[in-house]
């Protein structure tokens, strides 16, 4: 059996009396394109920041691959592209500098043109050279999926991505994320976005009080009874 | 990605920011200009006792420029999460703390560049008296204010009272910084004796190599909530 990308072990996140994650354990398989649903101050956007290494766990242990995360070097944080509700992009910078410049942090190779291959992607090629400032908020998250995908990484991590896009904005980044799930990229989503969350998802969890109170397969949820389910779960 | 490479991408970053936007540079230096036509008119023309206090006058003018620097520098990073995405890169942190080290260095640098020729010609002083070793002087105490005002503006920037909460934490510690460049200063500008200065110059480097390594040691710790 192939190891899972991620297996977390009893984790414990803490801050200062408030226990956020109230002893996690699970295992992500590659490919898999899990949903995070749960109420606001589950532990949700505490889980995905375990997952991307931005924190540390208070306790329990975190592997990778079968190799603890604490024994990995720097290196390996270009596995994962995050897309946050905040952009992560420089406003005085334009379009194409702001993926230039990342894409050079992560030592690309040919960076112009991948920057230019995920412009056209997003469709904000027409747009490279306008600062970002000028950008609708739809326009950003675009352009912040683009940035998330400069390294092409293994495991893509996204913390509310649908919050404020309009339309167009959220055709084109769920056309993102099942091409990404067809080429086998595990996926983990925080979403308070219910149908969209299940339509995308192979796997469903749902988070309250910082405790797991939903894992299951999508294919075990009918569609029609999740909105039920999940009231069930968060109740 | 190698550790330099990293820093350089930092620093290419904002100095390309800096010069689109003008925002950093233009405010310190307002406000360094400011202070030196302001103090300068403090001094009856041919005054003597001017020669006395001009390092001090200098180096405030430098101090207090800077904080803005500082301030409006560190939330190009916060805005918009940018911190975090840095954060997340497969990069040493402490490389990026020196890529925003170098590039306000080079912000102060350009600030000095310009105000003191003018603060030469207004308090009618030779501030170069020294040679390099005034360049030395000007360099560790640009460097010192470098290190510690990023790390304090990375810590105070996320507060609500950012801008009275820098100089709090940043000016008691910046102390030997501000004392041993402003003393060494006042040496050469004064014509005294060059090797009065070198214990200044001592501490000035002594407190710039104590507080890179300890910055290169601590900063995961500091940026890790």
């Amino acid at each position: 059996m192939p190891e899972p990308i991620f297996r977390l072990d009893n984790v414990k996140k803490r801050y200062g009396h408030t226990e956020a994650l109230k002893g996690v354990t699970f295992e992500l398989a590659e490919g898999d394109f899990m949903s995070v649903f749960g109420p606001n101050g589950a532990g949700k956007s505490t889980l995905l920041k375990i997952l991307s290494t931005l924190t540390k766990p208070s306790e329990g242990d975190i592997f990778f691959k079968g190799t603890p995360i604490k024994k990995m070097k720097d290196d390996f944080r270009r596995h994962f592209g995050v897309i946050s509700h905040q952009p992560f992009l420089y406003e005085n910078l334009s379009a194409f500098e702001n993926l230039v410049f990342y894409g050079r942090l992560y030592g690309l190779k040919d960076v112009p043109a991948r920057a230019d291959f995920l412009l056209k992607r997003v469709e904000l090629l027409a747009r490279k050279h306008d600062r970002v400032r000028a950008f609708s908020r739809g326009m950003l998250q675009r352009l912040s999926i683009a940035r998330a995908l400069m390294h092409d990484p293994d495991i893509i991590l996204l913390d509310e991505p649908y919050t404020g896009l309009d339309q167009h904005a959220s055709l084109v980044l769920t056309g993102i994320l099942k091409e990404q799930f067809s080429l086998k990229k595990t996926i983990v989503m925080v979403t308070h976005n219910l149908p969209r969350g299940y339509e995308l998802a192979s796997r469903i969890v749902v988070v309250k009080g910082g405790k797991f109170t939903l894992d299951s397969k999508k294919e075990e949820i009918p569609e029609k009874e999740f909105e039920e389910i999940y009231m069930q779960a968060v109740s | 990605m190698g550790y330099f490479n990293t820093v350089f991408c930092i620093f290419r970053k904002d100095i390309l920011e800096e010069f689109k936007s003008k925002e950093v540079v233009n405010s310190m230096l307002v406000f360094s200009l400011l202070v030196v036509v302001v103090f300068s008119f403090i001094f009856e023309p041919g005054s003597d006792m001017k020669n006395e206090v001009v390092g001090g006058i200098l180096w405030m003018s430098f101090v207090f420029a800077g904080l803005l620097g500082l301030n409006k520098s560190m939330m190009t990073e916060v805005q918009g999460g940018n911190l975090q995405a840095l954060l997340l890169s497969p990069v040493d942190p402490s490389s990026i703390f020196f890529g925003k080290v170098l590039s306000n260095f080079t912000f102060m640098a350009m600030v000095e560049i310009i105000t003191i020729p003018i603060f030469t010609v207004l308090y009618n002083v030779n501030v170069f008296a020294g040679g390099a070793l005034t360049a030395s002087v000007f360099f560790l105490g640009t460097y010192g204010f470098a290190v510690l005002g990023t790390l304090f503006s990375l810590i105070s920037v996320n507060t609500r009272t950012r801008e009275v909460m820098l100089p709090l934490l940043l000016l008691p510690i910046l102390v030997p910084v501000i004392l041993a460049s402003v003393q060494s200063l006042n040496i050469f500008v004064l014509g005294h004796d060059h090797a009065l200065a070198y214990p200044w110059l001592k501490i000035l480097l002594i407190f710039d190599i104590i507080f890179t390594a300890v910055v290169f040691a601590v900063f995961d710790f500091i940026v890790e909530e």
